[in-house]
């Protein structure tokens, strides 16, 4: 239940916690909003000899409009990304998987950077952000890069940012007027998904001839990091918006993935949960 | 040992304190504000729930230090938030009417997430209720009375318990 003893330095600036990462190096851990660091500490899983707190950093916080993209600051509660009209309107995929995402208490306090940067791979942010082709700016020592989301997920909890680095801001590509869904499965209440599926679907033409012209998804917990359901997203393009045509392309959900076997269902299962979530979340998506 | 300041349930404190301590520890412990509980190990239960800066948190889940200048409401300051000082906020009294607990550990949780919940959706569905408790767990009554409370607080249920 206690953590064991460590140190405590909350920077206000981004320079200052560069500057704390590269004095206390690998015994240092960054927390951000803590929901998942916490409990790792307590449960002495982990057990760094310095915390560093972003949480007194403000520039980390906020959604912006930046042109054909949209910017949401690392610390930026989820409750507060939630409900920001601009994440609405130009990336509401990212809207719908946090709305439901761990429980209220945890978006209040959790962060959409800490989420991406933990990089659990039930976690409820990193298929969107994959899906989305979100971009993930990281300040170091040498200035900024920016990692592609393909990039970005490298292992079971482990990420592009380096052990001297922070994540300081997701760049998310504009798409206004995309449908959205994230359908996800869970055994009881605010746990981890068993699966779930990030869908964002653009659709073209009348009712009763609408056509899917392009398809985004991504897939929770179907491997160790967030993965692309690219042979759904080819098999739907052209199709028409219909059961059948969904159901078809959502076969292919589980193509290349690789997920794990634990209490909650094997792999197997894992495989036909993802074609089953993949089919509702698309139908949905696109308002059938 | 870092030095804090905030404010708990209306009062200025100030302590010297280990970074490790949770904010829980603190509240109970130093502060001996005991109405606040800690049900579980893993953050799941929300009995520790209280109000940092006007919204519910897992106050296991947040370290002491990381409340520095922060304001934060306990169960036991709840009342006077809405200038009731020896009576009970309109939630607890819903809780009182409906009987909305049994063993009652988890209501001091319950009760401050249910507050969270209604000062943002007012007049809230049962679906809406059960959703936005979710990071509370009560392992007596099956919740039936819990939502009812929820529903009779924000003026839209009979009470029948």
């Amino acid at each position: 239940m206690i953590p064991a003893a460590f140190d405590y330095v909350a920077p206000t600036t981004v320079e200052d916690a560069l500057a704390a990462l590269a004095q206390y190096g690998d015994e240092a851990k960054i927390i951000a909003g803590g929901q998942s660091l916490l409990p790792v500490l307590r449960m002495r899983l982990n057990a760094p000899e310095w915390i560093i707190d972003l949480g007194r950093i403000e520039s980390l916080r906020g959604v912006r409009d930046d042109g054909d993209a949209i910017v949401i600051g690392a610390m930026t509660p989820h409750v507060v990304v939630g409900s920001d009209p601009l994440v609405a309107e130009h990336a509401s995929l990212v809207a719908k998987a946090v709305e439901h995402l761990a429980d209220a208490q945890v978006r209040h306090r959790g962060t959409f950077g800490g989420a991406l940067a933990h990089a659990d791979p039930a976690g409820d942010l990193g298929a969107p952000a994959l899906a989305l082709g979100a971009e993930f700016v990281i300040a170091g020592s040498g200035g900024t890069r920016t990692v592609a989301a393909d990039d970005f997920f490298v292992d079971l909890f482990e990420t592009a940012i380096g052990e001297d680095e922070i994540l300081t801001e997701v760049r998310i590509p504009k798409r206004t007027g995309w449908g959205a869904t994230y359908e996800k499965f869970v055994r009881v209440a605010h746990q981890w998904p068993i699966v779930a599926v990030a869908a964002t679907v653009r659709v073209e033409g009348q009712a009763g001839d609408r056509v899917f012209a392009e398809a985004r998804i991504g897939l929770t917990n179907m491997g160790s990091t967030p993965l692309r359901a690219r042979a759904v997203e080819d098999a739907l393009v052209g199709q028409p918006v219909t059961d059948d045509a969904v159901r078809t392309a959502a076969a292919l959900a589980a193509d290349g993935t690789n997920p794990p076997s634990d209490l909650n269902g094997d792999a197997d299962y894992r495989r036909h949960l993802a074609t089953v979530l993949t089919r509702r979340a698309v139908l949905d998506a696109a308002g059938a | 040992m870092t030095r804090i300041s905030l404010t708990v349930d209306g009062a200025s404190v100030s302590d010297d304190v280990e970074p490790r301590l949770l904010l829980v520890q603190y509240l109970r412990e130093r502060l001996g504000k005991t109405g606040t509980v800690i049900g579980c190990d893993t953050s799941n239960c929300g009995a520790c729930t209280v109000h940092l800066d006007g919204t519910s948190v897992k106050s296991c889940n947040v370290l002491a230090v990381q409340a520095d200048g922060a304001e934060v409401t306990t169960i036991e300051g709840l009342a006077r938030t809405v200038g009731g000082d020896d009576g009970l906020h309109p939630v607890q009294e819903a809780f009182r009417e409906c009987h909305g607990l049994q063993c009652g550990f988890c209501t001091p949780g319950m009760i401050m997430q249910s507050v969270d919940l209604l000062k943002n959706n007012p007049k809230p569905t049962e679906e809406e209720i059960r959703l936005g408790l979710e990071g509370n767990l009560c392992r007596c009554t099956g919740y039936h009375n819990i939502v009812k409370a929820v529903q009779h607080a924000s003026g839209q249920a009979e009470v029948t318990a």
